[in-house]
This record gives structure tokens, sequence and C-alpha cells, in this order.
């Protein structure tokens, strides 16, 4: 029989037993779609990590000069933890020593941050990132500006009461009139609203536009940080090779101001995207792991399942077959129908799986902060593996039907 | 007689079962020669071996001992698959129950010998529709086994059985499962496909089915018992 003749043949068999059908490719169904929603989350969530999060949260070659990491991966001891809080600051003069001394090109800017709330004419909005930083911080963030600009050197210098907000606060506060020139209070102190900066999206579902950026030296100071620290020292280079050296030479600077000697640990820490990476790279080894050895349990799970249904068909079905052999059917053409019916039914469940998979990770990404992905190979993987499944589990049964004797099978009620 | 003009030649065809330890012999040593456009039909009380001689004639079974040509092919050590071959190159099976596939349309019971033959589709399917117009069904082609009446069942199986032009026709109780009319059709219908030179083996108990033979043979505890030529009625 040709091969497209017997998949016509399994299908309308497939079609006339619905019900039996699909609980015979429930198995195979779920390991797909399984496979097909993990994989796209993991490579959306890869994507998004690697494009989104480093990239708006840490900046490409960037780094940061800080008192003990900002992203904290894994569990972190009680040792660790007060090794760190005993460490001294990073303060102005440190910062200003790092800057100076680093001699390829970079741009730097201090950051300290504290959460506050910003009023405007008794609007209030609460929970807003409020950040105390330097001139250079808007080209390091690569910010674009909606309304006005970001504030100058002399201002920083002069510690003048400006602010630079984000596009959400500004939204907030003042509901779509201009915002330049206009007063708003952080903690009580007034600030002249000098920029909006563009939005910036959001990420694992938290708003980037909550937030309000004033000089370093202006009043926000004494809401940031204790008097002459900073949170961090942001530095920004324009390669990768650039970022090494100059973290190279931030680390000796630092080192040296520090006094310390060459078997000491540094008692700073400085950050780059690359740890939250990293981080991210195990967690996904474990997914992508983990995933294939679910997947290979339902797979197995299914194909018995399948191997049981098809035994059940070759039962049921002795007299058709016994019917087919008296009229000529090789045993060569028995195998090839029940198996063609074994891997269509397969590769039908996978079929399903895949789009209910992708439907799945649609969905997943319409309503939560999770990105999803549908990565090519997965589908075909899926589908392959399906229709394997099929096969394998087919191959005892069709063997079976095969061998059946012609008049035995004839007589068969 | 020559092997040369026989169509089927039966030398010492015995075929036994095994029951256990006990050995049931269900022929014992049958020789016996058919000639080309005989029509023969095979009685005997039940147990007699009818349906085992059936089944070697056929090539659905082989003998445990004794030699069957077809055609002048020793058939009796074949393989399954030549074997299946052979059936569906030679022999049109018609059974006391039809045995149609009950899903498929009349059409495609019909092409069945013919898929397995490895016709084309459209060369395949003028040929199922020509055997069904020759036994009268060319108005029930889409219709499914269920949807017709037991004649109608039996014409089907008779085109499917003369699709691939067999040189032997086996029919097994044809009229069995049929009320006496319809069975009487039957027969006409085969009593014409004779009359234009197809070979029939029929296995029957009834009397005026046999009276419709040119030859009788009757069997008796896995021997022949007679074998008659008579003038068919």
């Amino acid at each position: 029989m040709p091969f497209l003749e017997a998949i016509r043949l399994a299908l309308k068999v497939i079609w006339a037993q619905k019900m039996k059908s699909s609980f015979s490719v429930i198995g195979v169904f779920i390991g797909v779609t399984f496979l097909i929603a993990v994989v796209s989350i993991v490579e959306g969530m890869n994507a998004y990590m690697t494009e989104r999060f480093a990239g708006a949260l840490l900046g490409v070659n960037t780094f940061q000069l800080r008192r003990y990491p900002n992203f904290i991966v894994g569990d972190i001891s009680r040792e660790t933890w007060r090794e760190w809080r005993r460490r001294p600051r990073i303060t102005y003069d440190d910062a200003d020593a790092v800057t100076d001394g680093i001699d390829v090109p970079v741009l730097s800017a201090w950051v300290s941050a504290n959460g506050a709330e910003v009023a405007y004419a008794g609007r209030v909005v609460r929970d807003i990132e409020v950040i105390g930083s330097t001139e250079e911080y808007f080209a390091i963030k690569e910010w674009n500006f909606e309304h006005g600009r970001p504030f100058s050197a002399q201002e920083v210098q002069a510690g003048q009461a400006v602010v630079v907000l984000g596009y959400e606060l500004a939204d907030r506060l003042f509901e779509g009139r201009d915002p330049l020139g206009r007063e708003v209070k952080i903690r009580n102190i007034p600030y002249r609203v000098i920029g909006v900066v563009e939005t910036q999206g959001n990420l694992f579902g938290i708003s980037l536009d909550k937030f309000a950026v004033a000089p370093a030296l202006s009043p926000v100071k004494r809401l940031v940080n204790p008097p002459r620290v900073v949170d961090e020292l942001l530095v920004k280079a324009s390669s990768l090779e650039d970022m090494r050296e100059a973290m190279l030479q931030a680390e000796a600077i630092m080192r040296s101001r520090r006094g310390l000697r060459p078997k000491q640990d540094n008692t700073f820490t400085l950050e780059t995207s690359e740890a939250v990476l990293d981080f991210w790279g195990q967690i996904r080894k474990i997914l992508m792991i983990a995933g294939p050895g679910l997947l290979t349990i339902s797979l197995v799970v299914g194909g018995i399942v399948i191997m049981n249904i098809m035994l059940m068909a070759v039962a049921e079905r002795t007299r058709e077959i016994g019917i087919r052999k008296a009229l000529g059917a090789r045993r060569g053409d028995i195998l090839r129908q029940f198996l063609v019916e074994a891997a269509t039914l397969a590769t039908v469940g996978a079929s399903l799986g895949v789009a209910t998979g992708i439907l799945g990770a649609g969905l997943v990404q319409a309503t939560t902060f999770l990105p999803a992905r549908v990565a090519p190979w997965s589908v075909v993987v899926g589908v392959v593996l399906g229709a394997g499944v099929g096969i394998a589990a087919g191959l005892y049964p069709a063997s079976r039907a095969a061998r059946l004797d012609p008049v035995e099978a004839i007589r068969f009620e | 007689m020559t092997t040369g003009r026989a169509l089927i030649r039966l030398a010492g065809i015995t075929r036994e079962y095994r029951m256990g330890v006990e050995i049931v012999y269900a022929l014992r040593g049958v020789d016996l020669d058919i000639l080309t456009n005989e029509y023969v039909a095979i009685m005997g009380p039940s147990g007699s071996g009818k349906s085992t001689l059936m089944n070697l004639v056929g090539c659905l079974d082989t003998p445990t001992a004794g030699q069957y040509w077809l055609n002048n092919v020793e058939v009796s050590q074949l393989s399954d698959d030549q074997l299946a071959q052979i059936r569906n190159q030679e022999i049109g099976f018609v059974f006391q129950t039809f045995n149609l596939l009950p899903r498929a349309t009349a059409l495609h019971n019909v092409e069945l010998p013919l898929i397995y033959a490895g016709v084309a589709t459209r060369e395949r399917r003028r040929r199922a529709t020509y055997a069904l117009e020759r036994v009268g069904l060319s108005d029930r082609m889409t219709h499914k086994p269920n949807e017709l009446s037991g004649g109608q069942r039996q014409r089907v199986a008779i085109a499917r059985a003369l699709v691939n032009e067999p040189s032997l026709l086996l029919a097994d109780e044809p009229t069995g499962n049929l009320d006496s009319t319809t069975g009487r059709e039957i027969m006409a219908v085969f009593s014409e496909l004779h009359a234009q030179g197809q070979t029939i083996i029929t296995v029957t108990h009834e009397a005026d089915i046999s009276a419709r033979a040119g030859r009788v043979i009757t069997l008796l505890d896995g021997r022949i018992h007679s074998d008659t030529v008579q003038d068919a009625a």
C-alpha cells in the first residue's frame, strides 16, 4: 500500500474513533505541550535576561563599584553578611579617585538611591526611587528625553534643587500638563522639574518609569545616604575590553586606598551584569535538563499508552487483518498499516501539543510578566519525538498483527 | 489427465492439527485434480475436512504433507508472503459471512485486492467500478456494508473476489447467510460466471446448490468419499 494511502487510511481510523484516539495520545500531547511551553518560556526569559534585564538594570559594558553586591545570587551566609556590613562605605573621595585614575575612556556617575514619595499640588505618588547622581548618569543609561533636559555638571556642583522624572511619575503627577518648570516636593523639599525621561517599559511586571533623579549634592543627599558617601560608582566603557581594563584599574585604586595587602580580600565589590547572567545561566541549565527529563517520562508513558491501545486495536480488528491477508496483504503491508496508524496518531497528538504549547506560551506572555519566545527547534523536536514514540510504541502491536494466521484471524468474532 | 491441463493438482495432501498431546487429522491423503473452467461443489458433514481443504486450496494454510500445484506452481512450500501474493493474484474468496470491511464503502472494499496488487489509484477505481457494475451494483458503490442488504453484500464480495481476475473463485457456503430467494440470485450469478469461463469451487451442504455444479466431491473423515461428474442443472 502506498505511504500516502496508508496515512489517509490511518487518519480515517483515528477520526472514526475520536474518543479512543484522544485518550491514547494524551501522554504524547501533554509531553509535547510541556516541551514547547517550557522551552518557549526559558528561551523567552533568556532573551529577556540578556537583552532587557542586563541592559535595563545594569547596562552593557557597565560595572558598579559598591560596598557589597546589589544583585545577590544564591544563599548568603551569616558570616558573609557580617563581613559585608563591616566594610567601609564608598566615599566621594573614593569615587573621585577611581574616576580620575581610570585611563581608558569611560563615563562614570555617582549613584545613591532611596525610596520616597514625590508630591505635586496635593497629589502624592509613593514608592518612587529617588536617585542622587551626577551628570553623566543619563548618558550611561542612554535615556532619551520626553521633555526637557538632563541636569548639567554645574547644577551638580552647585547642588541645585532640580529634578528629572521618570515617565510614569510625571504622568501621574501632572496628568498630561507640561511638567517643565513645575515644583515638586520630595520629602517636603521643593525641586524644579527640568526633564522627563521617555518610558522604559517594565521588567518582570515592575514599572521602570517610577524614579526621580536629582544632583547628588542637592538636598536629596540627606535622603539617600550618610554624608559624603555614595551607594555606588557607576562606570560605563565603550567596549568589553575597555570595561575589563577599567575594572582592573578601579580594583587596584581601591585596594591601594584601603591599604589592602596582597593576600587580603577586597573590601568592596565590583559588579557587572555577568554575575547576574551567570546565575541565570545556571537556572536555565537546570530547566533545560529537568525539562527533557520530564518530557522523557511523559513520552515513555505516552508510548506505553499508545502501545496498549494499538494492541487493543489489533485484537479488535483481528478479523479485518484476516480479511486483508486473504485478499493478498503481505506481512509488510499489515505491519506498515499499523505502524503508520500509531505514528500518525502520535504525530497528530504531538501537533496538537505543539499548538497548545504555543498557545500556552502566548497565554503566559499575555497574562504574566514572564516573556515567552517559541523556539522553532522545539517545534521540530516535538513533532519528530511524537512520531518516533508512535513508531516505537506501534512496532510490537504491528508485528503481532502482521504475524496473525489468516485462517484463525478471519474466523475471529 | 496431465498437470498441464489441471488448474489444481493435490497429491497426498495431509493436514494434521496438534490439540495438546493428541494429533487430529483433518485431511488424510487427498488426491484431487480440478481443471480450468470446472464448477465443483464440495460437500460433506461437519468435521469431514471441507473447511481445511478450502483453506489449503485457497493458500490460506499449508499442508502437513503432500504437494499442491496451482497453475503448475508448487505452492505447498511457499512462504507467507509468497502465499499472500498467490491469494492476491490467483484466488478470489467469497465467504459465508461476506467478510467486508464494515467502515469502508463498497467501492473501497472491492479496491482492496488491487491496493495489495499495487495498482495505481485511477486504474484501481476504474476496475473496481467495472467489477461492481458486473454484479449489478453500480448504484451502490458509495454505500457501506451496513447500508446494504445481505444479497447486495454478497455481490460486493463477489465483485471483490473477481476484481483481480483470479484463476479460481473459491466460495465457502456463499448462500448460508441469505434467504432462499437471494440465495438463488447469488447462485445464478455463479452459474453465469461459470458460463463465462470462471473456475469455481464452492463448499456447501445444500443439495440445490450442488445440483448447479458440474462436479460434486463428498468428503468424509478427511478423505474423498465420492467424486461425481454430473450435468449441471
